[in-house]
């Protein structure tokens, strides 16, 4: 499978996340979001880049508990949750703010 | 996430048998795996050339590897006590959700290949060639039985469908026919250590931030140590512990056990997954090779005790079949086997149950709790399938019902019980079980947990149960995803030790 952003074939694999973590961009990150009806604010954002930024150090989406600790620290503790995560990305936060992250699909028991 | 659109059934009193819906879920498959997956645990990249050919010799080999396989297809006379036992078929109403039409699929291929009867006269006996149509609802229906077991039970020959689907899986896979899901967790447990592909320093960073989180709630410093050569307490723990919620809640209620009671303790970045979906796949060598990496992290650090979290496959794993496979317990007699068991400590249960180990010190008056701390809490408990008909716990038969259970309300002062027939033997699978937990199988996962959820709905309503209690990282992961399409909060599924986390009282026992 494959997505195609401003003339360019990225590949996907069969669930439509990216293959090459190394070609994602915000273009693709917003096409990716979009086939999740999801449309990007600056919240929305905040947990991308913060999950790509732990996925540089760690190779692996942060746990849960990581990622809502970050984000109340920096949006406030009230947002410090996964509730708030799941506001923004209802189909679960792990797997698909990683999918428009453009990280691999977190896998297990999970 | 693009799932394909499907109603969700709507919650009758139990049981209710459905109506027949022939080939409702015919469309119900999971991805298949790629030939990198494959190749990276030695399988067949793709569909091999011959794989008719291959497929019913693996099925020969295997007839005479397992007497047991051999009897459950010989043995079945169709009487139909098993067939409104299955939650997919209670939720799907596909016939071949049937446990007894599950069995058959595989039971025409033998007939025809390796009985007398079958070979002469194949239509009288029910013979079927392996086609391709055949092999794709292998494919399709063996991926739609979460090995829960409830079936046989109520069996009178005591026919295990389990074993059926995981020969049926084996041979997919000696094919290059397997499943994505499975194919690529068993990847990562080799090349990571663990299901989720958890790196060491990942794992390290997030036990350090479980530590912090413990300090500001609790003001107490417990440990979640790694790597800790000389502990006396190896603990084997599913990897989504450190990783999902709520399961890292039952993460943080271990530590606080072993702190409360002064046991030291650690994790193992080697064996930092108790889950080994060798057994999923019915493949013995992959079984073995993961179990393998816990005796080895055992051996490195020299623990004297070994205890599995809140994982109900890998309970079983452990309590079944890690003798053999690994020496933990008796039965392995080559020389690392015997070297683990004179390290051991054969006072205490090996390997032990997290649910074992906190009832014994309760009992022994070692730990002390604040019940009313789980006051908000109306709490039932889902019995994990292969906890409760593939192991035991404690002394007692039932024990494996009874600790989780006595623990509950030793930590918590609401508890009630689902209804007779959906709890201890006769309880209903989550629906995600057994390596179907995966999102292009979200329609089987939703209608599969139909039962369970019906049941929880009596005790919702009638008692304002809003607490699923469960010792198993699947069905805290299966529930988390299902409860809301039957109206259901995501967040009433927990782990045993998340009832005894907020219960315990650490530092001053007085």
């Amino acid at each position: 499978m494959a997505i195609e952003v401003n003339g360019k074939t990225y590949e996907t694999d069969e669930e439509g996340y990216l293959t090459d973590i190394n070609e994602w961009n915000e273009d693709v990150a917003k096409l990716l979001a979009e086939q999740e009806n999801i449309n990007m604010s600056e919240q929305h954002w905040e947990v991308i880049n913060f999950l790509r930024e732990y996925y540089n150090e760690f190779q692996i989406a942060p746990a849960v508990r990581v990622l809502t600790k970050a984000i109340g620290k920096k949006l406030g503790p009230e947002k410090g949750n996964s509730q708030y995560l799941y506001e923004l990305f209802p189909y679960g936060p792990g797997k698909q703010a990683c999918k428009i992250a453009g990280l691999p699909k977190p896998t297990g028991c999970i | 996430m693009a799932a394909a659109e499907f109603t969700t059934p709507e919650l009758q009193d139990f049981p209710a048998i459905p109506a027949l819906k022939p080939d409702a879920m015919a469309q119900s498959k999971p991805f298949v795996a790629s030939d990198k997956i494959n190749a990276a645990i030695g399988f067949p990249g793709e569909l091999v050339p011959d794989w008719e050919q291959k497929a019913v010799g693996r099925l020969g080999e295997l007839l005479k590897k397992y007497r047991s396989l051999k009897v459950y297809l010989d043995a079945c006379v169709h009487c139909g006590a098993c067939t409104d036992k299955c939650h997919y078929f209670l939720g799907t109403g596909d016939p071949k959700n049937m446990p007894v039409a599950r069995q058959d699929l595989m039971r025409g291929v033998y007939r025809r290949h390796f009985t007398l009867a079958g070979k002469l006269f194949p239509k009288l006996v029910g013979a079927t060639e392996l086609t391709r149509e055949v092999l794709d609802d292998w494919y399709k229906y063996y991926h739609q039985c979460s090995e829960c077991r409830r079936c046989s039970v109520f069996c009178p020959y005591g026919i295990d469908t389990a074993e059926i689907t995981m020969a049926g899986r084996e041979i997919l896979d000696s094919v290059g026919y397997g499943q994505k899901y499975s194919n690529e967790i068993i990847g990562k447990v080799h090349k990571i250590g663990n299901n989720l592909g958890l790196p060491g320093p990942a794992l390290a960073d997030t036990l350090q931030g479980v530590e912090e989180d413990v300090k500001e709630d609790t003001g107490v410093d417990v440990r979640y140590p790694m790597d800790v050569k000389g502990a006396e307490v190896l603990l084997v723990t599913p990897s989504a512990d450190f990783f999902a919620e709520p399961h890292i809640d039952s993460l943080i209620g271990y530590g606080k056990v072993f702190h409360a009671a002064g046991i030291s303790w650690t994790l193992s970045s080697k064996a930092s997954e108790a889950g080994n979906f060798g057994m999923f796949i019915g493949n013995y060598e992959q079984l073995r090779t993961i179990a393998l990496r816990i005796r080895e992290a055992a051996l490195e650090l020299g623990v004297k005790r070994i205890v599995v979290g809140e994982c109900g496959h890998a309970w079983r794993v452990a309590y079944s079949f890690w003798n053999t496979l690994t020496g933990i317990g008796a039965g392995a007699n080559d020389p690392f086997a015997v070297q683990l068991q004179s390290q051991l400590d054969h006072r205490h249960k090996q390997p032990a149950h997290i649910c074992e180990v906190t009832w014994d010190l309760i009992q022994r008056g070692a730990l002390k709790f604040d019940r009313s701390a789980n006051d908000h809490r109306i709490v039932t408990f889902h019995d994990s399938c292969n906890v409760a008909r593939a192991s035991r716990m404690g002394d007692t038969p039932g024990g494996q019902f009874e600790i989780p259970r006595a623990i509950i309300r030793a930590v918590a002062n609401n508890y009630f019980e689902m209804a007779p027939g959906t709890t201890h033997e006769a309880t209903f699978c989550c629906g995600g079980g057994g390596g179907v937990l995966t999102d292009e199988l979200l329609e089987l996962r939703v209608k599969g947990a139909m039962p369970r959820m019906g049941a929880l709905k009596q005790v919702a309503d009638q008692h304002g149960v809003n607490f699923l209690a469960t010792i198993c990282a699947i069905c805290k992961a299966q529930f988390t995803k299902v409860l809301p399409y039957y109206q259901f909060n995501r967040g009433m599924v927990g782990g045993v030790h998340q009832l005894v986390s907020t219960a315990i009282r650490l530092g001053s026992n007085d």
